[in-house]
């Protein structure tokens, strides 16, 4: 055996000892262990294949007149989808970014300026803002008006008054033909 | 050895919750007899299969629909879609049937060296009570992922209670919460799936409360005299009980990941149908000794009474063997009836897993009778009037220096 082996002749120096090292190095695989077996059953509780599976919706938009809108459920959550009209594109497009609390131009959220297609979802703490159906409430800005806490949302589905921090999220989306999405 | 310390806020919680130095007295200074073979590592493995069956099941349930409609499905989306479903589902079930192994070496083990004389009655009486209540859960457990298997075995042990006479009929009809094993009984049964395994948590507490009261046995079954027969619990058996795990969880993991459905049943994963019973049903391996005992009997009501006198011979155990001497080591006779004892348990077993026609019948009832005569007659009559059992080392420390 070396000199290092003997546990007098080392602990005179530097306090490291065989044994120490023994601890040190059991232990560390232990953890390793333990992380190793507890894991797969953190993991179990991430979403499972059939729930990835139904990550995303075909959408049909041709029965869908300008001015109406539809919601349909994407990953157990609503999502918005409105055919506006010229007067509220133009209303969108024209808003200045400084009166925006989270700035984004129309462009940037829809694909065709025909069709927007939001998550339905208040981005305050999650509650379904109204203004899908006719004669709910759209808020002071002809969007959504969240009932929940008052988040006021406009044509272009941007937060403009209330405690929400976020404009409603775009979902991904692609356009399959003019007239369907994908969306997810 | 007395716990000590000289950090401030461990000595305030020390002073209101002595949480500390209880774990310090029974984790590191605990004595232990220095004569232990690898026997008593069992104890320690059954309370690791305890709490990876827990953990295991608690995950398990995330994923569970407890209705006889989606059940089935349920397991077969947690094996196919979950992530990592189907390997928690295996260690699951293969964990059940390693802590019936563990359970029942240990048994044996305390059956040996006799553990359970004075003054471990008690102690002893505990563990019946947990091995009861681990056949219960086991039981429940089997009937939850309502396969063919789980249906017709719910069906069978349920219909045991049907033999009690007059209140058969009505006491079964309220385990079933109608007139047939069904969605309020798969419900029931889930329920208690989940519930059981605390209790035994809470038994297992009190086992170790009993243990440590009257210390360990040991291969030579005389009491500890001094600091020069025992080892402090660590490092000396903490190490031990860790190797003997690594050496468990080796053989855990080739079940586990080469044959994971070895100890269960392909039946079982025909979905549960009332209407057609599977020609051959059997119970998990675990129950056969007993199975064979209740199907030995041919009468209802003397099958049921003789499977359940079986466990509860275990519970008088104490007060049938007469013999002063614990270890088997020193009673000469004894010790070879235990080794036909253990033969015949394990033939029982063989013929629970047989179909209950030929001569395997009459061999289950030869079985069963020598299984009560070896309790009833053999260690409180026979054995004090054939046996002299040899002299006793007059210490433990003695008698490890002269081996």
């Amino acid at each position: 055996m070396a000199d290092g082996a003997n546990p007098e002749s080392s602990a005179q120096g530097s306090g490291e000892t065989r044994r120490e090292f023994l601890y040190l190095t059991a232990g560390a695989m232990t953890v390793v262990g333990a992380a190793g077996a507890i894991w797969p059953m953190i993991d179990s509780m991430n979403p499972s294949a059939d729930v990835l599976a139904l990550s995303s919706t075909e959408v049909d938009l041709s029965p869908i007149e300008e001015g109406q809108s539809v919601t349909i459920t994407w990953r157990g959550k609503p999502v918005f989808i409105r055919r506006r009209g010229a007067e509220e594109i133009a209303g969108a497009e024209e808003t200045p970014l400084a009166d925006l609390p989270d700035p984004q131009t129309d462009e940037d959220r829809v694909e065709k300026p025909e069709w927007l297609i939001l998550v339905g979802v208040c981005t305050h703490l999650g509650c379904v803002p109204l203004g899908q159906k006719t004669g709910e409430s759209r808020g002071d800005y002809g969007g959504w008006f969240c009932p929940c806490h008052g988040s006021h949302y406009d044509t272009s589905g941007r937060i403009r008054k209330g405690p929400a921090p976020k404009n409603l999220e775009v979902p991904p989306y692609v356009f399959l033909t003019d007239n369907s999405i994908k969306i997810g | 050895m007395s716990f000590k310390t000289n950090n401030k806020v461990v000595q305030w919680v020390e002073d209101r919750l002595p949480l500390i130095s209880m774990g310090h007295h029974t984790l590191y200074e605990y004595p232990m007899p220095k004569n232990l073979n690898y026997l008593w590592n069992f104890g320690s493995l059954a309370g690791f299969a305890l709490v990876t069956m827990i953990v295991t099941g608690i995950i398990l349930a995330m994923q569970y629909t407890a209705h006889v409609d989606m059940a089935f499905n349920s397991v077969e989306r947690i094996m196919r879609d979950v992530n990592n479903g189907w390997l928690i589902r295996y260690i699951h079930m293969n964990m059940a049937s390693f802590f019936f192994i563990a359970v029942y070496i240990h048994m044996m083990r305390g059956l040996y060296y006799g553990s359970y004389k004075a003054p471990r009655e008690l102690l002893w009486q505990l563990g019946v009570v947990i091995f009861l209540l681990m056949m219960a859960t086991a039981f429940m457990g089997y009937v939850l992922p309502w396969g063919q298997m789980s249906f017709w075995g719910a069906t069978v042990i349920t219909n045991l209670f049907s033999a009690i006479p007059v209140v058969g009929e009505s006491i079964v009809t309220w385990l079933w919460g109608g007139f047939s094993v069904d969605n309020p009984t798969l419900n029931r049964f889930f329920a208690l799936h989940y519930l059981l395994p605390f209790i035994i948590v809470a038994v297992v507490v009190l086992h170790i409360v009993a243990l440590h009261t009257v210390t360990s046995n040991n291969p030579l079954g005389i009491d500890m005299k001094g600091p020069q027969d025992s080892l402090t619990f660590q490092p000396y058996y903490t190490i031990k009980d860790l190797f003997g795990l690594g050496v468990f969880l080796i053989l855990f993991a080739g079940f586990l990941f080469w044959a994971p459905n070895y100890m269960g049943h392909p039946d079982n994963y025909i979905p549960a149908n009332p209407l057609s019973t599977p020609a051959h049903i059997v119970p998990e391996w675990y129950f056969l000794p007993f199975y064979a005992i209740l199907r030995a009997v041919p009468d209802k009501l003397g099958g049921v009474l003789a499977m359940f006198g079986a466990i509860a011979v275990l519970f008088v155990l104490p007060w049938l063997d007469r013999s002063k001497i614990r270890s088997c080591k020193f009673r000469p006779v004894a010790r070879v009836f235990f080794w036909i004892f253990l033969i015949n348990g394990l033939f029982l077993g063989y013929l629970g897993g047989k179909p209950a026609e030929g001569w395997y019948v009459v061999a289950s009832q030869i079985a069963t009778a020598y299984y009560f005569f070896h309790f009833l007659i053999l260690l409180p009559v026979i054995l004090p009037m054939i046996e002299r059992p040899r002299e006793l080392p007059s210490s433990i420390h003695e008698a490890v220096l002269k081996s």
